[in-house]
C-alpha cells in the first residue's frame, strides 16, 4: 500500500490553475522524484499536499483523506514538508530550530525523547552541533539546508516532503546532503517526495520518477525508463 | 539637586508603565505585523474591572489577579471576533478595525462607569520607604513590579516551549505551520498577553494619573513612543525607550517646556524617530531585495 496517494489532484492560485489532476503515489519508505523546469508545477505539487494552498481531488496519507486537513494538522500526522527557500527560523538559534521540529510531534516529547532525537540529528548532521547557538538566519546555505531537513527529521516523520534541497548549493554540498537523505530514507524508514531540477542527482535516489509539464504528469516510471528513453534523457538530463 | 533626583526617579515609575504598554503593543507587534490602537483602551477596561471589583468588597490583590485573568481572556475574545476576520483585508482597513476598537472600549467604559474622575488605590504605603526623601513607596512599587513582569515574560520566552512557540509564530508563521503549530491559537495567546500586561500597566498607573475615561489618551502616547524608540519590534528597546521616554518627559516638564506642553515631547519624539532612525534604538532595519 503507498504511504502517500495523490488522485486528481488539482490546485490554483488567484490567477488560474496549476495542477491539473495529478496522480501520484509515494511507497512506505519509498522515494518519489517530481522532475520538471520552473513553473511546471512542482512546488505547487508539495504545498497542496500539506494545505498550504486550495486544493481539489483527493489527497490519502496512510490509508485516511487529509485533502481537507489545515497544514499543522497535516504536520502533526507525520509529513515533514521542507520548502522552497529552506523556511527556517532565521532569529531562532539552530538549537531553537531544532526544539520547534519536535514541539508537536507523534510521540513522546518527554525531556528524553527529544535528547536522543537530537542526538540523532547531530550525528547526521555534526556540523548543526557544532553551531548550535548560532542564530539561524547566519548559517551558510548549506547549514540552512541541514538544519531544515535536521528539524524535519525531529518530528520522526513517516513522510518527507523536500523542494529543492539542492537550490544555489556548491556541487560538493549537494553530493553531501543527498548522501545524508539516502542514509535517512534508510535507516529511519521515512518515505521521500522529492521536488527537483538537478535530475541527475535526484534520480539515484529515486525509485519512482514523475515528470512535470505545466501542470501535468508526462511521464510516470522507475528511473531506468526515463533513462533508456533518448528523447526524454536527452531533455531532461542533458546529457 | 533633591529636585532633579525627584523628577528622575519619578520618570523612572511613569517610564515603568510606558516599557509595559510598549512591550504590549511589541508582543502584538511581534506576532501580527499590527500595531494595536486599542492597547490603551484595552488597559482602561481592565482598570475599571479592576476598581469595581475592588468597590464590591474584593481585597486588594484579588482584584488585581482576577483583573488580568480577565483581560487576558478578553485579550483573546477580541483577536477571535474582531481583529482575525478582519486580518486579511487590506492593512488600512486594519487600522481602521483598531481604532473602532479604540472608541468603542473608551465609550463603553464611559458608559458603564461614568464621566467623573475616580481615585484609585495604591498597595503601597503612604509613606516613602527607608525614610528618603527622593521616592514614593507607590513609585518604587512600580518599577519593582514592572521589572518582576518583565523578569517573568523573558523566562517564559526564553525556557518554556510555549514561549518558544510564539518566537516562532513571530519569526516565521508559515514555517511554524509546516512544524504542525496552530498559528491562529498562538496569535490568541499573544493578544491575551498582551492585554494582561496591558491590565498591570493600567492598575499601576491609575493611583498617578487617576481614573477617568481619558486616562491611558496621554499615557498611550508616550508607550507609542516608547515603542518606535526603541524598536517596534523590539522587546528590550521598549523596555529600554519606555524608561527614556518617562525620564525625558519629567524634565523636560519639570526645566525646559513646564507641564502643560510635556505632551508634545512624545509627539516631537515620534517624529524625530520616524525621521532619522525609523527602526528605533535596537529594532532591525527593513532591508528588501529588489
Amino acid at each position: 500500500m503507498s504511504l502517500l496517494a495523490l488522485a486528481g489532484l488539482s490546485a490554483h492560485y488567484g490567477c488560474g490553475p496549476v495542477l491539473h489532476g495529478i496522480s501520484l503515489d509515494v511507497a512506505a519508505a519509498g522515494v518519489s522524484v517530481v522532475l520538471g523546469a520552473n513553473g511546471a508545477g512542482k512546488t505547487t505539487l508539495l504545498r497542496a499536499v500539506c494545505g498550504m494552498i486550495a486544493r481539489e481531488g483527493t489527497v490519502e496519507f496512510d490509508g485516511a483523506r487529509i485533502d481537507r486537513m489545515a497544514t499543522p494538522d497535516v504536520a502533526r500526522l507525520g509529513i515533514a514538508h521542507v520548502p522552497e527557500g529552506r523556511g527556517t527560523f532565521p532569529n531562532l538559534s539552530t538549537e531553537e530550530n531544532l526544539r520547534l521540529g519536535a514541539c508537536s510531534r507523534r510521540g513522546p516529547r518527554d525531556r528524553r525523547a527529544i535528547a536522543s532525537l537530537f542526538e540523532r540529528v547531530y550525528q547526521y548532521f555534526p556540523k548543526l552541533a557544532q553551531r548550535r547557538r548560532q542564530q539561524a538566519g547566519t548559517l551558510s546555505g548549506g547549514e540552512q539546508q541541514m538544519l531544515a531537513l535536521g528539524r524535519a527529521l525531529m518530528s520522526s516523520p513517516k513522510l518527507m516532503l523536500l523542494d529543492e534541497p539542492s537550490f544555489g548549493l556548491a556541487p560538493l554540498v549537494v553530493e553531501e546532503l543527498y548522501r545524508i537523505m539516502r542514509d535517512i530514507n534508510a535507516d529511519e524508514h521515512v518515505g521521500i517526495l522529492l521536488v527537483e531540477q538537478n535530475a541527475a542527482i535526484a534520480l539515484d535516489l529515486a525509485d519512482q520518477v514523475y515528470l512535470f509539464e505545466t501542470g501535468r504528469v508526462v511521464m510516470a516510471g522507475p528511473p531506468k525508463d526515463l533513462r533508456g528513453d533518448e528523447a526524454l534523457r536527452r531533455v531532461y538530463l542533458g546529457y | 539637586m533633591e529636585g532633579l533626583l525627584h523628577q528622575v526617579f519619578a520618570g523612572l515609575a511613569n517610564g515603568a508603565i510606558y516599557a509595559s504598554l510598549a512591550l504590549a503593543l511589541v508582543m502584538i507587534y511581534r506576532v501580527t505585523h499590527f500595531v494595536n490602537f486599542a492597547q490603551g483602551e484595552l488597559a482602561l477596561c481592565s482598570t475599571y474591572s479592576a476598581w469595581a471589583l475592588i468597590e464590591a468588597g474584593a481585597s486588594y490583590w484579588v482584584a488585581f489577579v482576577v483583573t488580568v485573568a480577565l483581560s487576558f481572556a478578553m485579550g483573546v475574545v477580541i483577536e477571535r471576533v474582531v481583529i482575525r476576520p478582519a486580518s486579511r483585508a487590506p492593512a488600512l482597513s486594519v487600522v481602521i478595525v483598531f481604532i473602532g476598537l479604540m472608541v468603542a472600549l473608551n465609550s463603553v467604559a464611559g458608559w458603564i462607569f461614568g464621566y467623573s474622575t475616580l481615585s484609585f488605590p495604591s498597595p503601597f504605603p503612604a509613606e516613602p520607604p527607608f525614610g528618603n526623601h527622593y521616592i514614593g513607596s507607590h513609585e518604587l512599587g512600580v518599577i519593582a513590579v514592572t521589572l518582576g513582569m518583565l523578569g517573568l515574560l523573558y523566562v517564559f520566552f526564553r525556557f518554556t516551549t510555549l514561549g518558544l512557540v510564539l518566537r516562532a509564530v513571530a519569526d516565521n508563521a508559515e514555517s511554524s505551520r509546516l512544524v504542525g503549530i496552530r498559528v491562529e491559537r498562538m496569535l490568541g495567546l499573544g493578544w491575551g498577553l498582551a492585554a494582561a500586561i496591558g491590565a498591570v500597566a493600567g492598575i499601576m498607573i491609575a493611583p498617578i494619573v487617576f481614573l477617568d475615561p481619558s486616562m491611558m489618551s496621554g499615557v498611550m502616547l508616550y508607550a507609542f513612543a516608547a515603542a518606535l524608540l526603541g524598536g517596534i519590534d523590539s522587546p528590550i528597546g521598549a523596555v529600554v525607550g519606555g524608561f527614556i521616554v518617562g525620564v525625558l518627559e519629567n524634565l523636560m516638564g519639570a526645566y525646559v517646556i513646564g507641564t502643560e506642553l510635556k505632551l508634545t515631547v512624545a509627539l516631537v519624539l515620534i517624529v524625530v524617530v520616524l525621521v532619522v532612525k525609523p527602526s528605533g534604538l535596537f529594532g532591525q532595519p527593513v532591508a528588501a531585495r529588489v
